[in-house]
């Protein structure tokens, strides 16, 4: 698949010495669904400012759908929409007042019958001569992704789209997300959810303190980094771990009745076989196994653990 | 793509009319009503017992600066809270990230706030006539130069409202500054009737020479030369079109 947005050396320092982007190299597909994953204060957000133009870069360049941010501002801006994370709306307006006239400020011209689908498929159809004062808070998010929707965008950037959404609207946007993708809109969201970017994401970057520390596909890292629990239920508890058993670090869990170890499904002897045998030979009886897979959670942390410790 | 984004300068332009709209009648309304406490006080309990200046009855002589007071605070209260507010309630997010230049946006701002400040300066002309009977020597000149300060002064309050970072410097510039240089500088007296050194030290507030051009098109005389005044509003454009690029190009206070 083509590259719809190509960052390279992506650099933003303050003025007061703070580096919130660190040579940010990344490329985003066309179509795909990005999430880009970090702990707060991480630079999710400064990355997306300066795509959109809300933020100037230091240095480094972005081009999306070939047109340079900086350059050819027009040509990238007019295929991106933005959802910012916070709720940023115009008080007074009416719901289709808003909405079109986003579409207007982006350079489109008018589409009543667009605006209506936009409005429907976000379930705000009904609420479209309400003012937005009037609106819940998951009512006004929703606002401002029909507003960044109005006109067309190739590219859609989330931020932190279900940060303090009822789980309703959380299944709303998912829902919403995979349609758009659907449709051929790239999406790339940040969220500091691991399971969001689990739910939806084909791949993910984790960013920590401006670094981009990696990009990978989704199921490829949940693979690679990817640690796996094998729970041994037994038929009779045990008072300790048996010698014969320390190669393995099991832990006893349960008041003895079960035995947890952890393996990385990449090794090349995941050690699950041996362990069992081992089992067999020491005449421990067992009654069920469950293998569980690590969420992208705690694959998260230890990146991130790793990365302080290095 | 190339040329003016037009959708984008008629969606700016429109909603800023709308939010207008949304406070019609006091802003409408206020004009007429202070316009017509100025002439109930200073056209007759004081006019009455002042002589003609320049040859011109008070109630008349007063009408330009009236004029010119409201389109002052008007353009600078309108244009200054038309970028302010976005800043301040975060909207601003949708207006840096689209596809629209800096022209594009002074000229959709300032061209709304222009609008009013003109729709008012028109009230007040007309509420005038209600009182006083005026002749402009020069109705053309008269409405060209009320658009010429609409949009400078309008131009003006834009850069403020970048500049501004809370509402107290909103209002500090035009309550504190321009409304006291608007009543030293003869909107309500010719400043040929100060004495010395006052005339002169007056001369060196820019509003004088704006009231005066402004009076010239009405009486076809001012306090300065035409071409002084002319020359200042010409002045005030550039400097504030300057300043504007300047903020755009580096994105002060408004672009991290």
């Amino acid at each position: 698949m083509a590259s719809i947005i190509k960052i390279s050396g992506l650099t933003k320092s303050y003025a007061s010495g703070h580096v919130a982007l660190k040579h940010v190299d990344l490329e985003i597909e066309e179509g795909e669904i990005f999430a880009l994953l970090g702990p707060n204060g991480a630079g999710k957000t400064t990355m997306i400012s300066i795509i959109c133009g809300n933020v100037n870069p230091t240095s480094g360049t972005v081009t999306v759908a070939g047109h340079d941010i900086v350059r050819d501002y027009r040509g990238s801006r007019s295929t991106i929409g933005l959802v910012p994370q916070e709720l940023f709306t115009d008080a007074f307006e009416r719901v289709i007042d808003t909405v079109t006239f986003s579409r207007g400020l982006f350079g489109k011209p008018r589409n009543p019958a667009f605006i209506e689908k936009v409005l429907r498929d976000l379930s705000l159809w009904d609420k479209r001569n309400s003012k937005i004062l009037e609106l819940s808070g998951g009512m006004k998010r929703r606002v401002m992704i029909a507003k960044a929707l109005s006109h067309e965008p190739r590219v859609l950037f989330l931020d932190e789209p279900t940060a303090g959404v009822d789980v309703e609207l959380r299944r709303d946007m998912w829902l919403l997300v995979r349609q758009l993708r659907e449709m051929g809109v790239t999406i790339i969201l940040t969220t500091h959810y691991i399971e969001e970017a689990e739910e939806m994401a084909d791949r993910v970057g984790v960013i920590n303190k401006g670094e981009l520390i990696l990009v990978e596909e989704k199921a490829a890292l949940m693979k690679k980094l990817g640690k796996k629990t094998l729970t041994v239920v037994l038929a009779e508890p045990l008072a300790a771990v048996p010698p014969e058993l320390a190669d393995w670090e099991v832990a006893l869990k349960n008041e003895g009745q079960e035995i947890e170890y952890i393996f990385n499904t990449q090794a090349e002897r995941t050690g699950v076989s041996s362990l069992l045998r081992t089992l067999g030979e020491l005449g421990i009886a067992y009654k069920d196994l469950n293998t569980e897979q690590s969420s992208l959670e705690d694959i998260f942390v230890s990146l991130v653990h790793q990365e302080k410790a290095a | 793509m190339s040329g003016l984004n037009l959708h984008a300068i008629k969606s700016i332009y429109f909603f800023e009319l709308n939010r207008f709209r949304r406070t019609l009648l006091t802003g409408l309304m206020v004009p007429v009503i202070t316009t017509s406490l100025y002439f109930v006080v200073f056209g007759g309990a004081i006019g009455s017992r002042m002589t003609e200046i320049d040859g011109i009855p008070y109630a008349a002589f007063i009408v330009p600066g009236l004029i010119m007071l409201s389109m002052f605070t008007e353009s600078i209260f309108n244009a200054s809270f038309g970028i302010y507010m976005p800043k301040f309630t975060g909207t601003i997010y949708e207006l840096l990230s689209a596809p629209v230049s800096a022209t594009e946006t002074i000229i959709a701002y300032v061209g709304a706030a222009a609008t009013k400040s003109l729709t008012v300066g028109l009230i007040i002309f007309a509420t005038a006539h209600l009182f006083v009977d005026i002749h402009v020597a020069n109705p053309f000149a008269m409405i060209a130069f009320m658009v010429l300060i609409a949009i400078s002064f309008c131009l003006f309050g834009f850069i403020l409202g970048i500049w501004a970072q809370s509402f107290e410097q909103l209002q500090v510039i035009p309550l504190l500054v321009i409304m006291p240089m608007t009543f030293l500088g003869g909107a309500f007296y010719s400043i040929h009737m100060l004495a010395e050194p006052w005339r002169t030290i007056t001369l060196f507030n820019p509003i004088v020479y704006l009231i005066s051009g402004f009076r010239w098109t009405f009486f076809g005389r001012g306090d300065v030369g035409i071409e002084f005044s002319l020359l200042f509003i010409a002045g005030m454009l550039l400097v504030c079109l300057g300043i504007i690029g300047w903020m755009f190009r580096t994105g002060y206070r408004l672009k991290k």
